[in-house]
């Protein structure tokens, strides 16, 4: 089946089996490999892509389901557009050294995003409550709580600018 | 994942019609539970019927005594809703426990409740209020509508469309996460109502149940106190390499004594 | 121009971009032209006959190119994957060494035991022709458990090895402790299970591989923690690849932990497969998948008596542990309850005497091979239980029993009864430090607080030493290794001055590219942005044993350090010549050579330009070019401690624990980059933390099925079980390796599960409970209440 939907904020169209996940679909159709796949029980959180705004596991997501939709992923989370930066929360674990074998970062990138755009005074209990669904096995996650942190807050302010 | 056919109606009685009409077709609402199983090769449908395209399925509304969401309302919006927020935080609370923020934002409350999980959260809600499960077809009373493991009322062809809640005196839920998996080990949603009270334990057993001695007690006083002491029959609880029936059914006391608690918080 | 970062410096790491960006470059990221994929099709069973399979289905299957089976291999004369170590018994015997063919062949010994690999275009195809395979298993009982797998009427998973036994071990003076044993004013006793925990690095294993017919040879991108050995143990062991015609590739891996430094028979088979079908082949394992076939780690069973005189001095020591060893020997496998684990029973004490016997037993589950701390973990619990058990038993504090018993700084090098000499060390200023960074002294209000919510608190010690930066290898040959464990390193310097280090190292996460690069700006005065670490590809890379053991740093950091002490002695020689001067005048500092006492200088880039301009260079002495190579092999082992104290607090009405407040000191020696050090350690605590209250992978007696098989059921540390840990760094020196460093990799899990089963047998002593068995899961901890008759029932 076509499917038609808008890929880190350009139009696409692709041919697809519906028995597809978007996740398979992002790394073997469309060589965007920086969502990955940790799990084949939906748990690890890797693949989490923003499907209309909203995180969600592209892992548990069939691909008819983009139709007319609007899909974010890791490979189009940037700083201000044009401005060839990363996004504040990417610079944020890069501070904090929230990452170690990059494995997750990916998806826990794309659900602290979501995290701190719903909620913008996020406390430490608010971050691990909202990484539950992202496992990273390296950092202990002590640095990604204190990324999210970090990079909830220089969010706010960069839009407060 | 073995192929399949996709549909996307936008009318009920066209879903219905599929799903009557083509052998081993398969509704997918968030598909929170049935994706999972697809990629584990545990089930090969030879269609799914996709209700995503039912707009008249999502949604809160509400009146004077009763809300009523809409089968394809994800989890977050219930746990966001200000309206039931007010009207029912024990509800709202419960869909905030659910899976994680990922799960929330795909995973329906009608997905939820026609899967009947045993270790789902929704079940113990709809069934601790009394909610009326509303079909393509007909009303279905909470205490009818779920028969055991994965078991439900519904006909081939039937779909959930809506469910409507009483609106309590006072509700409140108590989950204790299975470690791993974060479904209920046992979870138990307790809610008020002028005529009494309603008991219902997810997670302990094959299949949401109520527990009638804790609901004449706490009929009679509204407090964690009145259960304490009562304790339930291991027989039929599960008993598995996180919790033996005994300690499951150990949890279903504490838990309900802190649904009453959360309850009159 | 950049700047120069150095030792000690945290500079951001220059590995996170790509990451961040999502561009980093794994294997299931790659695809190659052509490329088919295969699945494996792994038994069911947890022991069975194999008697025979029936492909023609699956052949007929669309889109199938092959099945392949034991029998294939067989026909080819493939060899069996191979086991690094060979231990020997009590009387000098070598273990018993069944084979382990890459595919079954006969009988199936475990589940997840590989049975055949289907190749077909996609992988939907290859699943479905899996599922046509007619595989004839006879069914024979499973015995998964060790205490159950040497019983006489065991089931026995090889003709010649009785009662399931690989070896039967032993270390240290058995005369010696009896005699102690008989003097000792008391004896403290524990028996203890160390549960068996599934390493869980976030990306699965993974594999390619190419045959180049027209070169004659082999590519395999592997998610391994070693490619040259790989390339070794599959080239020269198991395929018969000559050395030069293999070239493996780890390119970016998503952790490791132990789970990918061994040879899989995934590797072997998929090499071997792509020349048969010549064709480019691609397996990526599902979570699941690597459930029952990633290497286990721990599993043991283990019976330990410390015997003290009457002031609590500890007298003799003496240890028995069944070791469980899965359905074969993996290549590490059988060193780690052995060799890693009795000489680390001496602790930081000065116990006199000290004896250990392991047996070591198959069973019918997955391999158990190393995982992080491999062997010193699980010495650690043993000690730093029984040492709170006696303390308990004496009514000594625990703090004083263990100054009591510590090795004082000034008594290093110390030599322990059980092989190793620690070098240097401070535990009693590990300790010290982390009782005030812990606020020890004000945990009896913390504990009265929580008391009032209705909670136990306790607090929990551990006070440790490992061995790690593995291993030196005169000392590992005697003890069974089969190669050496020494690291390799390229300075290559540029004519521009920028610098390319190979290094035989493996970087899955630890932050190599940055560290090295430290190291390189510090010595060399280039900047740290000039400087690039190449790993992971034994084209590119001269030659490594790989990263585990806590070793990158200390091992191939040394090769590193060697090799730009090369590259200085070269750039002095051009620098004479240049400067005209004799070669013993010239000094080298901050980046620049020059004649001692005089203005005359040359910079370093000055300096690589010239080696590759030679018009008047004196040949015959100097050679052009600049890049240095060097390879070290360490004397002694690093010794790596300090003191942890975790703090946690019980829910007595359903048994949960909850870890509120965790302290680490420890002695890491020079620290290079302090923020990769602090992550290192974070990490290494939690997944102790993992395996003393969530994880345990669970089997099933009699089936041989793995419970817990997926991440439903295999409960991983969340950030919500978590609270922010204090981590700091009480350091002394290492005297044997070039910059004094000792690794870090290990430490936090090696110290952390004592810290937090201490702290909660301590939140419940006072209801009489003396042990408790990890994980410490909410239904044991509830179910040990209830045993003890207590008063917590839902009131």
């Amino acid at each position: 089946m076509q499917i038609s939907f808008t890929l880190n904020r350009r139009p696409t169209t692709v041919e697809v089996e519906p028995a597809t996940l978007v996740a398979e679909l992002l790394r073997e159709q469309l060589h965007l490999t920086g969502t990955h796949i940790g799990c084949d029980t939906s748990q690890c959180g890797a693949c989490v892509v923003h499907l209309n705004g909203l995180p969600v596991k592209s892992c548990t997501l069939l691909a008819p389901a983009l139709d007319g939709a609007t899909l974010l992923t890791i490979e189009g989370l940037t700083g201000a557009p044009g401005s060839n930066q990363m996004h504040p929360m990417q610079e944020a674990f890069r501070e904090h050294h929230g990452l170690q074998c990059g494995f997750c970062t990916p998806g826990m990138l794309m659900t602290a995003v979501a995290l701190a755009t719903e909620k913008p005074d996020l406390t430490e209990a608010d971050v691990r409550h909202g990484l539950e669904g992202n496992i990273c096995r390296c950092t202990g996650y002590q640095n990604i709580v204190i990324s999210v942190m970090a990079g909830a807050a220089a969010m706010h302010a960069a839009k407060g600018e | 994942m073995k192929p399949f056919a996709y549909h996307q109606p936008d009318q009920i009685p066209d879903a219905a019609k599929l799903l009557t009409s083509i052998e081993d077709s398969k509704l997918v609402a968030g598909g929170m539970t049935l994706i999972p199983t697809l990629k584990q090769r545990l089930a090969s449908p030879t269609a799914l019927v996709d209700l995503s395209k039912l707009g008249s399925l999502k949604g809160i509304t509400d009146d004077a005594a009763t809300i009523t969401i809409g089968a394809m309302t994800p989890h977050a919006v219930v746990a966001a809703s200000k309206l039931i927020q007010t009207k029912i935080p024990g509800l709202a609370a419960l869909a905030s426990m659910i899976g994680d923020p990922a799960v929330r934002s795909r995973g329906t409350i009608g997905g939820s409740v026609a899967n009947n999980d045993p270790a789902a959260d929704y079940p113990a809600g709809v069934l601790g209020l009394g909610a009326t499960i509303i079909t393509s077809k007909r009303e279905i009373a909470a205490d009818k509508f779920f028969l055991g493991l994965f078991e439900t009322a519904l006909e081939l062809g039937e779909i959930i469309t809506a469910i409507r809640f009483p609106v309590p005196v006072k509700a409140g839920y108590a989950k204790f996460k299975a470690p791993a998996s974060r479904y209920a080990l046992v979870g138990v949603f307790v809610a008020k109502f002028p005529d009494g009270v309603r008991v219902a334990v997810t997670g302990a057993g094959p299949g949401v149940f109520r527990v009638p001695p804790m609901e004449a007690a706490l009929s009679g006083h509204f407090d964690p106190s009145a259960i304490a002491a009562i304790k339930i029959d291991t027989d039929g609880l599960a008993s598995d390499i996180h919790a033996e029936a005994d300690y499951r059914a150990h949890l279903v006391t504490v838990m309900a004594k802190r649904a009453v608690e959360a309850a009159l918080s | 121009m950049g700047n120069v970062i150095g030792i000690g410096a945290a500079p951001k790491r220059k590995e996170d971009q790509r990451f961040l960006t999502g561009r980093g470059n794994y294997v299931s990221d790659i695809k190659r032209p052509g490329m088919a994929a295969g699945v494996f099709v792994r038994s069911p069973h947890g022991h069975a006959v194999l008697r025979g399979i029936d492909k023609s289905d699956a052949l007929a299957s669309p889109g199938v190119i092959a099945v392949l089976t034991g029998d294939d291999v067989a026909d080819d004369g493939l060899g069996s994957l191979p086991c690094g170590w060979g231990i020997t018994d009590a009387k000098g015997m070598p273990m018993k060494e069944p084979p382990f063919p890459m595919l079954a062949q006969d009988k199936v010994r475990f589940v997840g035991d590989m049975v055949a690999f289907v190749i077909a275009e996609t992988p939907e195809q290859a699943n479905a022709a899996a599922d046509l395979l007619k595989i004839d298993y006879k069914v024979l009982p499973s015995v998964v458990g060790v205490l159950e797998a040497v019983r006489p009427d065991a089931p026995q998973l090889f003709e010649d090895v009785p009662n399931n036994i690989c070896c039967d071990w032993e270390l240290g003076d058995k005369a010696a402790v009896e005699t102690a044993f008989k003097k000792a004013a008391h004896v403290a006793r524990l028996s203890l299970v160390n549960n068996r925990l599934i390493g869980n690095p976030m990306e699965p294993r993974a594999a390619i591989a190419e045959y180049e017919p027209g070169t004659d040879r082999y590519t395999l991108w592997t998610t391994s923690q070693f490619p040259h050995v790989v390339r070794f143990l599959m080239g020269a062991l198991v395929l018969n690849i000559p050395q030069h015609k293999l070239r493996v590739v780890a390119p970016d891996v998503g952790g490791g932990f132990g789970v990918k430094q061994f040879h899989y028979g995934e590797e072997a088979v998929i090499t071997w497969a792509a020349k048969r079908v010549r064709r480019p082949v691609k397996w990526v394992a599902s979570r699941s998948e690597g459930y029952v076939s990633d290497r286990h780690g721990r599993d043991h069973v283990t019976e330990a008596e410390l015997a003290l005189d009457e002031t609590g001095k500890f007298l003799a020591f003496r240890v028995n542990t069944l070791a469980n060893m899965g359905g074969y020997l993996s290549t590490f496998g059988p060193n780690i309850p052995t060799n890693l684990y009795g000489p680390l029973l001496g602790g930081v004490y000065t116990t006199p005497a000290i004896y250990c016997n392991v047996k070591v037993v198959f069973t019918n589950t997955v391999p158990v091979d190393a995982y992080r701390g491999a062997g010193r973990p699980e010495a650690t619990f043993v000690l730093e239980r029984i040492v709170d058990v006696a303390a308990s038993e004496m009514g000594i504090d625990r703090v004083e029993i263990r100054r009591r018993n510590m090795i004082p700084k000034e008594a290093y090098p110390y030599q322990t009864p059980v092989l190793v000499q620690y070098d240097s060390g401070d535990p009693m200023g590990c300790l010290d430090g982390a009782l005030v960074a812990a606020d020890v002294k004000n945990f009896g209000a913390r504990k009265a607080a929580s008391a009032r919510k209705g909670k136990f608190r306790g607090l929990g010690y551990s006070t440790y030493v490992e061995a790690c930066g593995l291993a030196p290898s005169r000392f590992a040959g005697r003890l069974g290794a089969r190669g050496g464990l020494y690291e390799s390193a390229t300075v290559r310097v540029h004519p521009t001055g920028q610098v390319t280090v190979m290094i035989g190292t493996h970087n899955h996460g630890q932050g190599h590219e940055t560290t090295f690069a430290q190291i390189v700006s510090d010595k060399l005065g280039v900047a740290f942005e000039n400087v690039d670490i190449v790993f992971g590809d034994t084209d590119r890379v001269q030659f490594g044993m790989g990263t585990y053991g806590s070793r990158s740093l200390v091992v191939g950091g040394a090769a590193l350090s060697k090799a730009t002490d090369k590259v200085i002695v070269k750039g002095k020689k051009i620098a004479a010549h240049l400067l005209e001067a004799s070669e013993a005048d010239i000094q080298f500092e901050a980046g620049k050579f020059s004649v001692a006492g005089t203005d005359r200088i040359k910079t370093f880039e000055e300096i690589a330009g010239a080696a590759y301009v030679p018009h008047n260079y004196p040949l015959e002495v100097l050679e052009p070019g600049l890049e240095e190579q060097a390879y070290y092999d360490p004397v002694n082992f690093t010794y790596p401690g300090g003191c942890h104290i975790a703090e946690v607090e019980v829910d007595p009405e359903t048994g949960t624990v909850t870890l509120v407040n965790y302290t680490a000191v420890d002695d890491v020696g020079t620290v290079i980059n302090p923020m990769i050090v602090e992550g290192q350690l974070h990490g290494g605590i939690v997944q102790g933390v993992g395996q003393a209250l969530f994880e345990n992978a669970v089997y099933d007696e009699g089936s041989g099925q793995l419970l817990s098989g997926s991440l439903m059921d295999y409960c991983m540390p969340r950030a919500d079980h978590l609270p922010m840990m204090k981590v700091a760094t009480h350091s002394t020196l290492c005297t044997h390796t070039p910059m004094g460093v000792k690794g870090c990799g290990e430490v936090g899990t090696i110290g952390s599960p004592a810290a937090v089963i201490n702290a909660v047998v301590d939140a419940l002593s006072h209801l009489g409970v003396t042990h408790v068995d990890m994980p410490a899961t909410p239904n044991r901890i509830w179910r040990l209440l209830q045993n003890a008759s207590l008063p917590v029932a839902a009131e």
